[in-house]
Formats: C-alpha cells, structure tokens, sequence
C-alpha cells in the first residue's frame, strides 16, 4: 500500500526502445538462422545490442537505488516484478513436464494398444487397439522406449531410432558412476550455500558473504561441467541424442532448459558476488542478490524434480 | 518532470522522441489503443478478403492457399494484436488513475512490453510477402499442419509469438504489481472498481499461460528443425499432446480477451444507470471462479479428437459449471439497470448490446460443451458464429464502449453523440447479419477454414458477406470520430463527464493532467 512517501516515476528512457530493438532483431536472426543456409550474424548482433541495454539498465537502477531514490515501495515493486516472473518461468517448466507426464502415461500405452491407467480407462479404447494393429503394429509400451514405433514398423529404414541405453537408475551397485546422483549433490549443497551467504550478509558479515557466495557460484559452474560431462557421454558413448524418439526429445529439453537456467542463474550470482566485492548490499538492502537467490532456489526445485521424473522414477 | 510533456508545437523530434522514450503510464496507454487499433483495421481487412471470397460459391478473388493465410493472419492479428493490446491500453490509462497512483509500478518496463508489439508483428506480417507465405495452418496452429506441412515462414510466426509472449508477460507483471503496491491508502482490494479487478485476475491468467504458448512454439520449433518427435506418433509423440498444451493456454486465453471487458462493461452500467454495481462482491468471486475454471476445462476445445469417454465427461460437465459464475455476471448487470435512471449514450448502448449478445455467445457455448452435440458442430460456421459472438459483440463492443466512455476524460473533448450511435446501430445490425446466418450454416453443416462451400450455403453466405461489410464500415466511422474528437470535438472541462460516474478517475480534471496522484490521494 502506499505511504506518504512519493514513488519514483523515471523521466523518459531510451532504455526500452533499444531493448524492443534488440528482442526484435534477435527473433528476426533467430529465425533466419534455423532456415537452411542460414547464419547466426543478425541473432549474434541483436543479442550482443541485448547483452548491452540490460547491462545498461541494471546499471541505472543500481545506480538509483545508491542515489536513495528508491524507495521501499518501488523496491517492493522489484520484489513482486520477480516473484511474478519466477512464476512464469515455473508455468514454462510445467509445460514442459505436463507434455512428460501425458507422453510417458497416456500416448505410451496408447501407441503400444493398451488401455492407459487403470482409473481412466481399464481396457483398451478401439483407437489404442488399432494402433496396435494398424499404425505401429509390434511397439511395446515401455519407458524409456528404447524402441521407437517407428523402428518397431520399419526397422533399420526408421526416421526416429531408439537410443542405445537410457540415463535412468542404473541399480545400487552402479550408483557411485551415475551422474545425475553427482549433480543432485551439487545443486542442492549449493542452494545450502546461497543460504549460508544471505545470512551473513544479513549479519553485515562481508567476508563470509563472499566466500560462500563464490562457491555457490563455483558449484552452479561445477553443475554446468557435469552436465556437459553427461551430455558427451548421451551423444558420443549411449546413442542417446535429442532425435532418439520421444524419450531423447523429454529428456534433452527438460534437462536443456534446466541447464540455461542454471547458467543464467549462475552468471546473476556472478554478479551479485562481483558487486558483493565491490561493496553493494547492506544488511537490509540486498534486493540485487535476493532475486537471485530466489532464482537459483528455484532452479534447484526444478531440478529435484527433473531428478525424480526424467531418472529415478523411469 | 515539472515540464509537460512535448506537443507538436515542440518540433518533430521532440514530439516523436516523447512516444518512444515515455515512461508515463497514459502515454503508453495511447500507443497501446493506436496500435491496437491499427492492427484490428489490418485483421479487419483480412477478414474483408475472406468474406469476399465467400461471398459467392467457387473461387473468385485469390488462391485457397491465400485464402489459408487470411483466416491465420486474421485470427491472430486480431487476438494477439487488436483485442488484448486494446485492454492493455486501457489498463495503463485507467488503472493508475483508479486506484490513485502516480504511475504503474514499473515504468520503463512498461515502455519496452509496448514497442515489443510493433517488432512481433512486423515480423509476423512480413512472412506474409516472404516465399513460402504466411502462416496457413489456422490461429491455433495445430501440429503437424504446423510443423510437418508448414512453410519455411513458420520460425519467423514462432519467434514472433516469443517476443509478443514476453511483452504480454511483463505487462501483466506490471500490472499485478501495480495493484498489489500502489494502491492509494484506504483502497482496500473490495473497494478497487471492477475493472481493476478483472485486470488484475487476467494478468495472472496471463502469467500463467503465456509461457505455456512458449513451450508449445518451442516445442514446434525443435520439431521442425532439430528432429525432435513432441508432435510425431514415429518417434513416440503425440500430435493431440500439441493440442492439450495449446488449448492448456487457449482457454484462458479467451478468458483473458473477455475478463477485462466484463470489466469495462462494469463500469459503464451503473454509470448510465446511476445505480451502483448490484453485487459487487459477488463479481469479484465470479471473476475469480471463471479464471479459475478456465484451467480445467481446456480439452472442450478437442471432443472429436478420441479422448477417452472420462475424459469427454469430465470436460463436459466442468465445462458447463463455467455458466454458473457467468451467469452470475449476467444477472447482475441487468439488475443493476433494473429500476435505474437509465439514459443511452454511445457507450451504454454499446454495453448493453455487449450484455445480449454476449449472453447469447455464451448459450451456444453451452450448446458446445455438450460433448455428443459437439460432434456435430465441431469445426463448422456454427464455432465460428460462436466465438465472434463473444470476440466481437463481447470484446471488441465492450472496447468501444471503453473509448467512447473514457474519451472525454482523455482528451477534454465531447464525441459527436449523433454519430456515435450512428456507428452502434451499424456494428449492431452489421454485427448480427454477419454472424447470426453462420449458425444456420454451421447447422448445416458447412465446415469452417475452406475457400468455398456447396450450393446449398450460397444464400447465408452472401448475407454474411454483406453484414461483414456493413460492419467494416461502421469501424471507419468510429476512427473518423475518433480523430473528429481529439481535433475538433467540443471541449469540456467537467470532472465526471458523466453525471452517473463515480470513482477516483472522475475526481481528476479533465482532460486528465499529465501526471496524476503524484501524492496519493486519502480514501475515506
């Protein structure tokens, strides 16, 4: 609610229009660049134009925030602004999820002619059964489908082949060599570590703040190396690559996303611990390096449940 | 920011560098509704094509692979670039002015969400001159028309819709926060006007779900081009899953096309009825249950697609439960006029004939829930008379009513009454002899989406077509008085403009200053 205070409206801004700029030209050249004989040039130079007016930006208000003309309520605009946009980004994972969940229960059973759960439909509906006999005679419902119906009908003439092994729970004895076990560590000790350096900034403790926010940013780039790790390993080593079906589609864009996320999470804690350096935040402003710790919690969440869905529970 | 702002007075630079560079909330506003209307003469105009080619049996004017084009570019111009720019306009002129702030919440952003649009849509047009066309796979872009048979064009239509899906995200952020922190003191949320609250229901309708629409273009996107399989059965996919998704955000995409109109509507019945709002409290939780139903009822949109028998019940019956709090609405507005003082001005004619003919797109939506009478009217005019009922007589009326109502406090200048309801009664008559025979084609069974149809459907047709541009034409109209208004319209200076009208914005001078609630006002 307001106070008597007046609210900071900036005068004009030149800011938006090279931001609207940039955006567009990065969806023009991305969308160039993906038509055959393209090139990357004009998405390179509208995110290069994007990179700069948002460097810009957060500079100018950094800059206001120190020249004290925000106040706690445009700074409780800030808050809201984020909270709201780590909802989108939620409403985005759970697109992504959603079509997980309705592939993996639904169109699997469907396509292998089986009836899908028990409470939603016990026997098999005639469309499921004739998929079995006339579209993808021979697919046996599974997941991971290691077999795709396309290879099922047409065999090594197939568009769509199944991957070679899958990433899932490789048993107990195996446990130490699986990857996404490392990388479950990784994240989670570092939403721990974000932690231990919020509060002590809140304790005006700066050199605690900045050890510990340097290894949170450490493990967000440890995390990104075993990921790549993981990802040469799909492609060169398990015959696993985003064109394996259903199952390399899921488990590439979740796990993709997941991992621009994480380095745009890293690099926002990249520079709240430059500006920690600098000697930015007090004890009670810190809203810089608070959004960003939010953002990073909720890339942790994203990934326990990528964790559970995309490996353990496959 | 003790100076005003340019005028043309101030020389061409100056005035174009205030439009680009604004951070003011009624500035915005304005290049929100211009653009929005810009882009609904465009969609007009592509309907105008369509019509014209069906105004009589065979092909006559263009090529059917045009006439695909038209009906994509139209709906989505007209979704994306008319309707909800337009509500957004009146969000940023009203809102701030409503609830006594001094501007939204986060300005710049502001700025940025608005001249995102003039990019999305540039880019989303030019495809229309590019080889391959346009899109040509409908405005719900079903997978595989849009993946597999799509032209090349398609990645720029999916990047368009990425960058128009971040402007409408940022605009609702900051529209949500607007509302949630800058509130003047004593404005309670049960004491905000209803259509502040419609508003700030839709944008978190419309945070929830764009980024849904997203993933789906992303989706798209990696099918088309990186051998993804999301929407192909060979690789394990499902082209249905592309329709859950879309329809996932397309439901409460119309809802946030509608919600902010049932809003205007709102505001203008008790105005002419001078009468408050019968049930306030009651259209704020019937505003809230339909946001909330439109999550769950999404696949009515896909009967016909094979979806188990549970699944058809289920969305059937949710679906119906949505009547409930609508018509709770419905019973409302009519009460409110019930035993008023009514007078009917431009804009309470236009809101009443949004109530009627609402009301009625909203019986034959009930006549499609109906799961096994669906089967039927899947896909045919009958969908289509259906969903324009409730586009064009629900939104687009309801937006005009909007600007005729709010114009005088904008501008300080009165429209020309006469011509104003000349213009209602030609949308009204226009309106319904265009859509109303499409229900009867429907009926009988003429599909939608097709550059020609069987003899039997030439009458209708050709009445439709004339309604159509009867309608166009009345949109002419309305932009001459418009513009009549802010240069030549008779000046007024009364606070209320309106003897009925009550609220903060009618307690500000007219025209409404540059910067209002610099210091918030006290509410008692």
């Amino acid at each position: 609610m307001s106070t008597e205070s007046t609210y900071y409206v900036p005068d004009q801004s030149k800011l938006p229009i090279i931001a609207a700029t940039g955006m567009g030209v990065m969806a023009y050249g991305a969308a160039s660049w993906v038509l055959e004989g393209g090139t990357a040039t004009i998405f390179l130079l509208g995110s290069l134009l994007m990179a700069g007016v948002l460097y810009k930006w957060w500079s100018i208000v950094i800059d206001e925030n120190m020249r004290g003309l925000a106040s706690p309520q445009l700074k409780h605009s800030y808050v809201l602004g984020m909270l709201w946009f780590i909802f989108s980004e939620v409403m985005f994972f759970a697109c992504f999820f959603g079509a997980l969940f309705y592939v993996r229960v639904l169109v699997n059973s469907w396509i292998g002619g089986e009836a899908a759960v028990g409470w939603f439909d016990d026997t098999p509906t005639d469309a499921a059964a004739a998929n079995a006999v006339h579209l993808w005679p021979g697919y046996e419902t599974a997941w991971p489908p290691m077999i795709t119906p396309d290879q099922a009908v047409n065999g090594d003439a197939a568009q769509f082949k199944g991957p070679d092994q899958n990433m899932s729970f490789p048993g107990w004895d195996r446990i130490l060599h699986w990857l996404p076990l490392w990388n479950t560590l990784v994240l989670i000790t570092s939403s721990f570590t974000v932690h231990i350096a919020h509060t002590a900034l809140k304790d005006d403790n700066r050199k605690k703040f900045n050890i510990w926010l340097g290894i949170t940013v450490a493990l967000g780039i440890f995390f990104l190396f075993l990921q790549v790790e993981e990802y040469i390993e799909a492609y060169v080593h398990m015959g696993l690559t985003l064109e394996s079906g259903i199952y390399g589609t899921t488990f590439f864009m979740l796990t993709g996303f997941h991992g621009m996320h994480v380095t745009l999470g890293t690099v926002m804690l990249l520079i709240q611990w430059i500006r920690g350096l600098k000697g930015h935040f007090t004890h009670d402003d810190q809203f810089g390096f608070e959004a960003a710790s939010w953002y990073w919690h909720f890339v942790d969440v994203v990934w326990v449940g990528l964790f559970l869905f995309v490996y353990v529970l496959a | 920011m003790a100076h005003g702002p340019a005028t043309l007075a101030d020389g061409w630079l100056k005035y174009i560098s205030r439009w680009v560079f604004t951070t003011n909330h009624k500035d915005i506003g304005t290049l929100y509704l211009w653009f929005s209307f810009a882009m609904f003469i465009m969609g007009g105009a592509f309907a105008m094509v369509i019509r014209a080619e069906l105004f009589q049996p065979g092909m006559q004017l263009i090529k059917p692979e045009f006439f695909n084009q038209m009906t994509t570019m139209h709906g989505l111009v007209m979704v994306f670039g008319a309707i909800m720019p337009a509500f957004v306009g009146l969000a940023n002129w009203m809102i701030p002015m409503m609830i006594g702030a001094p501007d939204m919440a986060l300005p710049r952003m502001n700025n940025l969400s608005f001249w995102i649009l003039p990019f999305a849509f540039a880019i989303l047009t030019s495809t229309l001159f590019m080889e391959g066309g346009g899109p040509n796979f409908g405005w719900t872009f079903y997978a595989p028309l849009s993946t597999t048979y799509a032209p090349d064009t398609v990645n720029y239509f999916i990047f368009g819709v990425h960058i128009m899906g971040a402007s409408s995200i940022m605009g609702s952020i900051n529209i949500i926060a607007t509302v949630m922190n800058m509130r003047a003191p004593g404005m309670t949320y049960m004491k905000m006007p209803m259509f502040v609250w419609t508003w700030v229901i839709t944008a978190f309708l419309l945070v929830a779900v764009m980024p849904v629409l997203a993933g789906a273009v992303t989706m798209m996107l990696m099918d088309i081009n990186f051998g993804t399989s999301f929407f192909d059965a060979a690789g394990g996919g499902d082209p249905v899953l592309f329709q859950h998704i879309f329809w996932f955000f397309g439901h409460p995409e119309v809802y946030i096309i509608i919600l902010p109109a049932f809003g205007v509507v709102s505001q203008i019945i008790p105005t002419f009825s001078r009468k408050p709002l019968f049930g306030y409290s009651s259209m704020v939780y019937a505003t809230a249950a339909i946001a909330f139903l439109s999550f769950v009822v999404w696949a009515h949109h896909m009967f016909t697609v094979g979806m188990p028998i549970a699944g058809e019940l289920y969305f059937m019956y949710a679906t119906m439960l949505i009547a409930v709090p609508t018509g709770v609405k419905v019973f409302n507005w009519i009460t409110t006029m019930y035993r008023g003082s009514l007078t009917f001005e431009t804009p309470m004619l236009f809101s009443i004939a949004f109530v009627i003919l609402f009301t009625f797109g909203g019986f034959t939506g009930m006549m499609l829930s109906i799961a096994a009478a669906d089967m039927q009217y899947h896909d045919t005019y009958f969908v289509v008379a259906h969903f324009h009922y409730v586009m064009v007589a629900g939104a687009v009326f309801s937006g005009t009513a909007a600007v005729y109502y709010w114009l005088p406090k904008w501008c300080g200048k009165m429209y020309d009454e006469t011509m104003g309801k000349l213009q209602f009664w030609i949308a009204f008559i226009g309106f319904n002899i265009t859509f109303m025979p499409q229900h009867f084609l429907g009926l009988a069974g003429m599909p939608r989406r097709y550059a020609d149809y069987g003899l039997q459907f030439a009458d209708w047709n050709m009445v439709s077509s004339i309604g159509a541009f009867m309608y166009g034409g009345a949109q002419i109209l309305f932009l001459y008085n418009v513009i009549r208004t802010i240069g030549w319209g008779k000046p007024t200076n009364d606070p209320q403009v309106w003897e009925g009208a009550e609220g903060l914005e009618w307690t500000l001078p007219t025209p409404a200053p540059y910067h209002t609630f610099a210091t918030p006002p006290k509410l008692k």
